[in-house]
């Protein structure tokens, strides 16, 4: 199944339970969703509940505050995450704060679905990730579908929590193929061993994790160590207990991430670690992150900007023989 | 309009009007803090579109304390939230710009100018689908009506005939900046025809901003889509405690004062109703009295224990629980 079949089939689901359930954004209805997510789901459930909204992000989020507070269960998609930031108001001081500043009289069950990431050559304004944002931001659960199978448990537990969910897609993963596996038990919050390893633990999410995936078999042959790879999934909670468990048995962390360095989300996770476990470290901790700068059109600029699987490997590799690995 | 009806939105502005005097006093000695906007001159607004308005929901701003008690909501409550006490509409966490009660289907208290509008036509959305007959009410002042979230909103409540019924509250003054310095006309009204009927009241005349908010009410109701009211009206005080009111006249605010709403339902009440003034007084002392319990059951609560710091920041079964 297709990383967006998985997505579609979770809104599916969701709305033949629970006629709260609606979608609503730019193109999810009539067009079928930009990245043809809610393909299908027009002539299922009509127009009141797959809402063809205007251009006006501000309105998408602020809007399904005001549904969620009178009782439905919006589903907004915002077509790219920099458009998110014309709704970062509804996002931050709304959608995060109401039911804290009303003591718990207000709840918000609510889902704001943010494609994001470095696609192909979509240039500046169409390719950032803001997860460090949005985690920054108390109230909210952030979570990070890498693949089709929690992907689809993810998005389904968002639709039906009682709580604000971001949840993270990344552009590139659409089209991704990936096993589902329906009938399993689900902790939305759990990170994922992906691949086991006693000797360096690499921390990513997303499509990292796939960029990650790529490296090891070169970092594993050149540095004569086996890796543990994880992908995060939750990225507010973040399943401290596994990543620690992890790190006790390697001694070394490397955190891959797509979002700029400086200020960057894996920043937090090294820090909490180092806190945690600093004198069971046998090395500095290697954050790998995009560039700090625009994304640029130019595709070998443009690449020049993330990590890629050649300078994770190139990285990786320089960081383990520099530290004795 | 009803005697009954009349007696009670009187009752309600000399219950506001005291309640926000009290507001002042306790917050000169420190029993409040932070940001406090009072209502006064503004009440025949704040009360009698309340009462026209009981069953649908409300979205308000930060100038909030007389609408949520014309709602229903205890005054104690409400003042035990401005001194920021457990027993607090919202347990002290919100504070004088964020009173949230679902229960009488108020939605604050929201202290981004304009931000609740985009709730509020979400909400009567939901309320569409659900087969409500009672729309929603949103109040902003005419600071909010030159910024993207307001017009966005009558945009989209036009495109998609919602039940909302927008109104604002010109008082002319956003903060310190009036509103024809910054807007090319002092009608926000204006803004609003090219997408919905609106309709104007002075917002001084209790019984005017009743008759028209019903009215609007109505229209709303009976699937015609949005109805915008501009309500004319004027606070007394600066746009909070931190205001030194600077920018108007002498001359000024002796007009504004000249309008009073009180003074005004008063003379309604003894012509057109024949209440005598011993009744009057009668309730000017009820009045009082629920303002002065207010302050006590305020003063008397306890302050939120710590433990409620993370209390209500998530549902129990997402709690972000690091392990």
């Amino acid at each position: 199944m297709l990383y967006r079949e998985a997505l579609n089939r979770a809104i599916d689901e969701t709305m033949a339970i629970d006629p709260n359930v609606v979608v609503l954004g730019e193109d999810v209805g009539r067009y079928g969703g930009s990245y043809r997510v809610t393909e299908g789901l027009l002539a299922k459930y009509g127009e009141e509940r797959l809402i063809d909204t205007p251009i006006a992000e501000l309105s998408i989020v602020g809007n399904a505050v005001g549904m969620a507070i009178g009782g439905l269960r919006p589903v907004a998609e915002i077509m790219t995450a920099n458009f998110a930031l014309l709704a970062f108001d509804q996002i931050v001081n709304h959608m995060a704060k109401y039911r804290y500043m009303s003591a718990g009289k207000i709840t918000l069950p609510m889902v704001v679905r943010f494609p994001q990431g470095v696609s192909r050559q979509l240039a500046a304004q169409h390719s950032e990730s803001y997860e460090q944002m949005l985690c920054a931001v108390p109230g909210l659960t952030v979570l990070a579908a890498g693949d089709a199978h929690y992907a689809y448990h993810a998005l389904k537990w968002a639709i039906l929590s009682d709580d604000p969910v971001i949840f993270i897609e990344h552009e590139l993963l659409y089209n991704k193929r990936g096993e589902v596996d329906f009938g399993a038990d689900f902790d939305p919050f759990s990170a994922r061993i992906v691949k086991e390893g006693e000797d360096i633990t690499i921390v990513s999410y997303l499509k990292m994790v796939d960029d990650v995936m790529q490296a090891v078999p070169q970092i594993e042959e050149r540095l004569g160590c086996r890796c543990e790879v994880i992908d995060l999934r939750s990225l507010n909670p973040v399943d401290y207990g596994s990543l620690e468990a992890s790190l006790k048995k390697s001694g070394r962390l490397v955190v891959v991430e797509e979002d700029h360095r400086t200020g960057g989300y894996g920043a937090q996770i090294v820090g909490t670690l180092c806190e945690r476990l600093f004198y069971e470290l046998d090395a500095p901790p290697l954050r790998i992150a995009g560039e700090d700068v625009p994304i640029p059109y130019n595709r070998r600029l443009e690449l020049a900007s993330i990590p890629t699987p050649d300078r994770i490997v190139r990285e990786v590799v320089a960081w383990g023989e520099k530290h004795g690995v | 309009m009803n005697k009954l009806l009349a007696e009670e939105i009187y009752y309600l502005m000399e219950l506001g009007r005291r309640f926000e005097l009290a507001a002042k006093e306790h917050y000169m000695k420190g029993d409040i803090s932070g940001f406090l906007h009072l209502d006064i001159g503004q009440e025949a607004l704040s009360v009698a579109a309340m009462k026209a308005f009981e069953k649908g929901d409300v979205f308000s701003t930060y100038r909030e304390h007389v609408m949520a008690i014309a709602r229903g909501i205890e005054p104690g409550a409400v003042m035990a939230e401005l001194f920021g006490k457990v027993t607090g509409v919202s347990r002290g966490k919100g504070g004088s710009m964020h009173l949230f009660d679902p229960s009488h289907f108020f939605y604050g208290g929201d202290a981004i100018v304009g931000g609740q509008i985009p709730n509020a036509v979400g909400c009567a959305y939901a309320r569409r689908y659900q087969g409500s007959e009672e729309g929603v009410l949103v109040i902003f002042g005419d600071g909010a009506t030159n910024g993207g979230a307001f017009f966005e909103s009558l945009n989209i409540a036009a495109a998609w005939k919602l039940p909302i019924l927008f109104l604002c509250e010109n008082n002319r003054y956003a903060i310190g900046t009036e509103i024809t310095r910054v807007s090319p006309f002092l009608e926000q009204a204006k803004k609003a025809e090219p997408f919905m009927p609106t309709l104007e009241v002075d917002g001084m005349d209790a019984v005017a901003v009743y008759e028209t908010i019903t009215e609007a009410r109505n229209r709303i109701q009976n699937g015609h889509g949005p109805v915008f009211v501009e309500a004319f009206t004027c606070r007394y005080e600066g746009h909070s405690m931190s205001d030194a009111g600077t920018y108007r006249s002498p001359q000024e605010m002796q007009i504004c004062r000249s309008k009073d709403p009180i003074e005004r339902m008063k003379g309604v009440l003894k012509r057109r109703y024949g209440v005598d003034d011993s009744y009057l007084q009668t309730l000017q002392k009820r009045a009082q009295k629920a303002v002065d319990e207010a302050v006590e059951f305020a003063a008397s609560s306890p302050e939120p224990s710590a433990e409620e710091l993370y209390a209500d920041l998530m549902c129990k079964e997402c709690a972000n629980v690091v392990s």
